[in-house]
């Protein structure tokens, strides 16, 4: 069953065509990862859909309701949530705020000005149980600015979890981690994710990763989609090798 | 862990009731035991400590520096004038009652333009929108009185139970008004605190933290900025209001722009990134300004000289070093 469709998306920055008309196709329940050399267009796309960019030309389907030119609240609302490259977290506030926050936020809570955040029991249990199923509940009262590289990208991934998505993008969740840190962090999110019933999309350079964790990979070379297909099939696509290994593609 | 998140810890929060209330009981004592003129100074002190409450939920929580926010205190000021002035009205009770809406409202509507802009453009916005309101009051001599100013003799305290007139009245109003505006500062922190840790005052932290995130939070940035701006603009108002029985004249020096970079001093002074910091920032402040001003006709040079230090030296503020250097003599706990 398809969750999210996306009808000859453009997208053009100048000279550069950093989405190419196109048709992106995310299935309902899917791991599936986005891959492709730096500059391909997979942020871009991810920017699209969550509505940090607007397109040029073509639209953006989920749940079978057309959402191009809704806001990014409104998508939130539909059930879009994304994570960021470049961690992105609130750095002043407690690794409890961050996630309690985003929970406030999604149950119409935030404008809420004569009562304690930390007071409210329902939100509290859920932000305890969200850093748990993360391995961050021994970090709740830290500051988030004050974590390990390895532990913001986890809470950066929960703050995204917490909006309870249907659909989540993850924008490489491992760069600039140790590889044992990027085991740990996939398995904690893959579990996490998988256990929750989200439909995961994941950019990712590293292709071990890729390979070892998504249902589906899909490859974009400048802006277009390249090959798509499970793992094993993507493996044995010669234009995928000459592409990750920076050989010109076969006519 | 579970444990954890379904118990709620008071003890902080009861050992920081009991340490506000203990200086409540101080300030409470104090005029026993300082002259008439220090009460008067003090209370001046508890009135720049609430007006820069207000305007560090805009800087602090929010990462909005207001350079226009003298336009609210003088609002509230000139409120309580025209109150005066055109209804009659000589109650205390009813100038709150009726100046803060006033003051909120400014503030709305100049909070509604000027959250559409940040950074440098938001205080160069709320700069030229305080000036208007300066030129304003003193152009408008007719009805602001120009820069004569109006007057405003002392009123009635609780609903006219308590008037200021025959002997002693100066003396009387001094210590009445002392306790007036120390138990409206004590209600005014309460709400400040309830704000800040509030939901909407968690939110605001991390808008001013990380704009990009928070509107993927799904907040509506400039709706929370604006409310912000509306609240501090309120406090800040109602501590004009309480200003000018205390000094009984408001003129336009109250709106223009060197008030608006008093109150950004400070709280600088005290410090930003802490809630008790613009309250200590107005206190000493007051107390450095009315020295230094008695000192040398060169007091401006002072005080800047003053910030400067200030800047270079403890960039934290006076409650932020302190706070550091507590954290730093405080023993380390031991890992489990």
């Amino acid at each position: 069953m398809i969750l999210l469709e996306t009808v000859d998306l453009t997208k053009q920055f100048g000279d550069l065509r950093a989405c190419d008309h196109v048709n992106f196709v995310v299935n309902q329940g899917e791991f599936l990862s986005l891959v492709g050399s730096n500059g391909a267009g997979k942020t871009s796309l991810v920017n699209l859909i969550s509505g940090h960019l607007t397109p040029d030309s073509g639209k953006i389907v989920f749940e079978g309701e057309d959402i191009t030119a809704t806001t990014v609240q409104q998508r939130i609302k539909a059930g879009i949530a994304r994570s960021f490259q470049i961690v992105n977290l609130f750095d002043g506030l407690s690794v409890f705020d961050n996630v309690a926050l985003a929970i406030f936020s999604r149950e119409g809570k935030v404008v809420k000005i004569a009562a304690l955040a930390d007071h409210d029991r329902d939100v509290r249990r859920e932000t305890f149980d969200v850093l748990e199923q993360f391995g961050l509940a021994g970090k709740s009262g830290a500051p988030a600015g004050g974590l390990a590289q390895g532990e913001r990208k986890l809470l950066d991934v929960a703050v995204a979890y917490a909006l309870r998505p249907k659909l989540l993008f993850l924008d490489e969740p491992t760069s600039g981690v140790s590889t044992r840190d990027k085991t740990q962090i996939m398995d904690t999110v893959s579990s996490v994710v998988r256990a929750g019933a989200v439909t995961a999309v994941i950019i990712e350079h590293d292709m071990d990763v890729v390979f070892r964790y998504s249902d589906r990979i899909v490859m974009m070379h400048e802006g277009r989609f390249l090959a798509q297909g499970t793992p094993d099939e993507i493996k044995a696509n010669s234009d995928v090798a000459n592409i990750l290994l920076g050989v010109p593609l076969s006519a | 862990m579970k444990a954890q998140a379904s118990v709620i810890s008071y003890r902080p929060k009861l050992l920081l009731a009991a340490a506000g209330a203990l200086v409540l009981v101080v300030l409470a004592l104090l005029p026993f035991y300082i002259g008439l003129y220090q009460v008067q100074l003090l209370t001046y002190g508890l009135v720049a400590a609430i007006a820069a409450l207000g305007f560090n939920l805009l800087l602090g929580y929010t990462g909005l520096l207001s350079f226009g926010h003298s336009a609210f205190f003088g609002i509230g000021a000139y409120s309580v004038a025209f109150l005066l002035r055109d209804a009659g009205i000589h109650s205390m009770e009813l100038y709150i009652l009726l100046g803060v809406p006033i003051a909120a409202v400014a503030s709305a509507l100049l909070g509604y333009i000027c959250v559409r802009h940040t950074r440098i453009f938001f205080g160069i916005l709320t700069l030229a929108l305080s000036q208007v309101v300066y030129s304003l009051a003193l152009k408008l001599f007719w009805v602001t009185g120009g820069t004569d100013g109006l007057r405003v003799p002392r009123p009635s305290l609780l609903a006219g139970m308590v008037t200021f007139t025959g002997r002693d009245a100066f003396q009387r109003f001094i210590h009445g008004y002392y306790y007036y505006v120390l138990v409206v500062f004590a209600i005014c922190v309460v709400l400040m605190w309830l704000i800040v840790h509030s939901p909407f005052g968690k939110a605001l932290q991390a808008i001013r933290d990380n704009e990009t995130r928070a509107a993927f939070l799904g907040l509506r940035i400039r709706r929370f900025r604006w409310m912000s701006f509306l609240i501090s603009g309120t406090f800040t108002g109602l501590a004009g209001i309480l200003w000018v029985p205390l000094n009984g004249l408001t003129t336009p020096e109250v709106l223009y722009w060197p008030f608006s970079g008093e109150i950004v001093f400070m709280t600088l002074l005290g410090g930003f990134r802490n809630f008790t910091g613009p309250i200590v920032g107005g206190v000493i402040f007051t107390y450095l300004k009315t020295y230094a001003v008695a000192t040398t006709e060169y007091w401006q040079l002072l005080l800047g000289v003053v910030l400067v230090l200030l800047v270079m030296l403890l960039p934290t503020g006076i409650v932020g070093a302190i706070s550091a250097l507590a954290a730093k003599l405080r023993p380390k706990e031991k890992s489990p």
